[in-house]
């Protein structure tokens, strides 16, 4: 009776390749999974033991919409800190269930119906349902293997039509690992100023940056005002099932997104932001131990998928590698399905992640050196067939 | 941190890691890491590579008694000389000099309560230096050289996420 009923924008937006691929992982026994987006750490026992103590407290009640003062005061200051870029706690941070959230509510809280959304391809697989759900139409941009998936001047100058509006950022990147340096969103800025743009960048694996430093969008000259930076504690803190991510940006677009917020969510959960703060207060040192570990993880998958014979460029960010499979003949799909069914590896279609990711799988390292081992030792014994 | 310190990371954590593994995670050669770890070894900065093993869990239980020992320092020798003749016995695991209310903590592990007793009274308690003990004997174990000997539940994560 319902399916007719279904809104039609909601319909037309297909299954998730991810949900497709998680189904046929399933059925399978003894898997080593590098299909997983979360870190493998459990989150660090003293951001948890801080939520508990604050439930004994009896911290159980809702928060302000923008979140807990303490919380946003404790976001800007690190913001500040770490990369010099200035937010009012006051009315320019705005906390979030998830980055995920935070993503919907500046989408929506930006387009009109038609607007076109700029979002560079292979990418995350959010941005364009998003995009949709919100009456916007996402135009991919394509970025290439061969340019370490960095997102060129000339590609994005190529999809901009009057009615582009959005420029979707997100880097480190989600599945490729790509990087942008100072210089490459330098170029990209000025076009953002050029066409008069608005540029979304979620930056949730800022804190996994391997090799140089990690240059936020809005920290580039006159970025800051046309920007909406998102972040969040799920990679860096390994806090992935709190669901807590925030907002920074002017007072008029945060106040925006929160007037979305305060209808659809109300707040984060306070026990959350809760472990949130401690995880910013006191979090840095664990931090710093993931990143070393996720740092000679990496190490070891580039260097035996290219001994193995896959081609990768050497990712410095984020906990992914996106080699090309091309060399095989086969597929994304059937590449993927046919190392789980016959040496029980998952990895993901690199075409889950838009068509630009055709002939390439994600695999994350967010998994021990042993069981990446193991998993290319596999990886090998299917290619040699 | 250096490469030896990373090495003597990866080894704490897992001694079973082989040179291959451990040569891909710090990014040097096998040969270098070979040779790092026989250099380690033979400074005895490397001691031995030990496994960790609940053996309640195998039904064969130990018992363990912490003691508190008091002591009558010797002139010269202080502590040493007689920290040197308990520490030989093979039922002593532990053996520290600590500050406070006693002088040495031994940690003396035996297959029966008796068998713990009777070293106390036959061999610890009758040494000349010693003035006192307080046997501490050990009701369950929580938490052992930096690992939880607890089955918590298994945590998964969904085997393939966005």
């Amino acid at each position: 009776m319902m399916r007719d009923k279904i809104a039609r924008r909601v319909a037309e937006v297909p299954p998730s390749g991810i949900r497709k691929f998680f189904d046929l992982v399933a059925n399978v026994e003894g898997v080593i999974s590098l299909g997983v987006g979360e870190p493998d750490f459990i989150t660090p026992w003293h951001i948890r033991e801080a939520c508990i103590y604050s439930l004994e407290r009896g911290y159980t009640m809702y928060t302000s919409n923008y979140g807990l003062p303490e919380l946003r005061q404790e976001i800007a200051i690190a913001t500040k800190r770490d990369y010099g870029i200035d937010y009012s706690p006051e009315n320019e941070v705005l906390i979030t269930v998830g980055v995920s959230e935070a993503f919907d509510l500046a989408i929506r809280a930006l387009v009109n119906p038609g607007d076109e959304v700029l979002i560079p391809e292979p990418t995350y697989v959010a941005y364009k349902p998003c995009t949709i759900f919100a009456g916007g139409v996402p135009v991919s941009v394509p970025t290439r293997a061969e340019d370490e998936f960095k997102l060129l001047p000339e590609q994005l100058e190529a999809r901009i039509t009057p009615k582009s509006k959005v420029l979707v950022l997100n880097y480190p990147n989600n599945p490729t690992g790509a990087t942008m340096s100072k210089r490459d969103l330098e170029v990209i800025a000025d076009i953002v100023v050029e066409h008069d743009l608005v540029v979304i960048s979620d930056e949730i694996y800022d804190k996994l940056t391997y090799d140089g430093k990690h240059v936020p969008f809005a920290a580039l000259n006159g970025m800051r005002e046309r920007c909406i930076y998102l972040n969040g504690f799920s990679k860096s803190y390994a806090m992935t099932g709190w669901r807590i991510g925030y907002a920074l940006g002017e007072a008029e677009v945060i106040e925006a997104m929160m007037k979305i917020h305060q209808y659809a969510m109300l707040c984060a959960p306070i026990m959350s932001q809760k472990a949130a703060l401690e995880a910013l207060r006191r979090g840095n040192n664990a931090v710093k131990e993931m990143r070393e570990e996720y740092n000679r993880r990496r190490k070891l998958i580039v260097k035996r998928l290219r001994e193995i014979g896959l081609e990768c460029f050497e990712p410095k960010g984020a906990f992914y590698v996106f080699p090309s499979i091309v060399s095989t003949g086969m597929s994304s799909e059937e590449f993927a399905e046919r190392l789980l069914r016959e040496e029980r590896v998952a990895v993901v279609p690199g075409n889950a992640f838009g068509e630009g990711g055709e002939g390439h799988v994600r695999m994350a390292y967010a998994a021990s050196l042993r069981d990446i081992s193991e998993a290319m030792s596999r990886l090998e014994k299917f290619l040699s067939r | 941190m250096d490469k030896k310190e990373e090495i003597l990371k990866l080894l704490e954590g897992d001694a079973r890691l082989g040179v291959a593994e451990v040569a891909k995670a710090v990014g040097l050669s096998e040969e270098e890491v070979a040779k790092v770890i026989a250099e380690l070894e033979k400074s005895g900065v490397i001691r031995k590579y030990k496994t960790v093993i609940n053996w309640e869990k195998l039904g064969k239980e130990k018992v363990a008694a912490l003691i508190d020992v008091k002591i009558t320092p010797e002139r010269e020798h202080g502590y040493d000389a007689i920290a040197e003749r308990i520490m030989r016995f093979p039922e002593v695991k532990n053996l520290y000099l600590v500050s406070g209310m006693y002088d040495l903590s031994v940690l003396v592990e035996g297959n029966t309560m008796k068998e713990v007793a009777a070293f106390v009274a036959e061999k610890l308690a009758p040494l000349p230096q010693v003035t006192s003990t307080t046997t501490h004997f050990i009701l369950k174990k929580y938490k052992e050289d930096g690992d939880m000997l607890y089955d918590g539940e298994e945590l998964r994560r969904l085997a393939v996420s966005p």
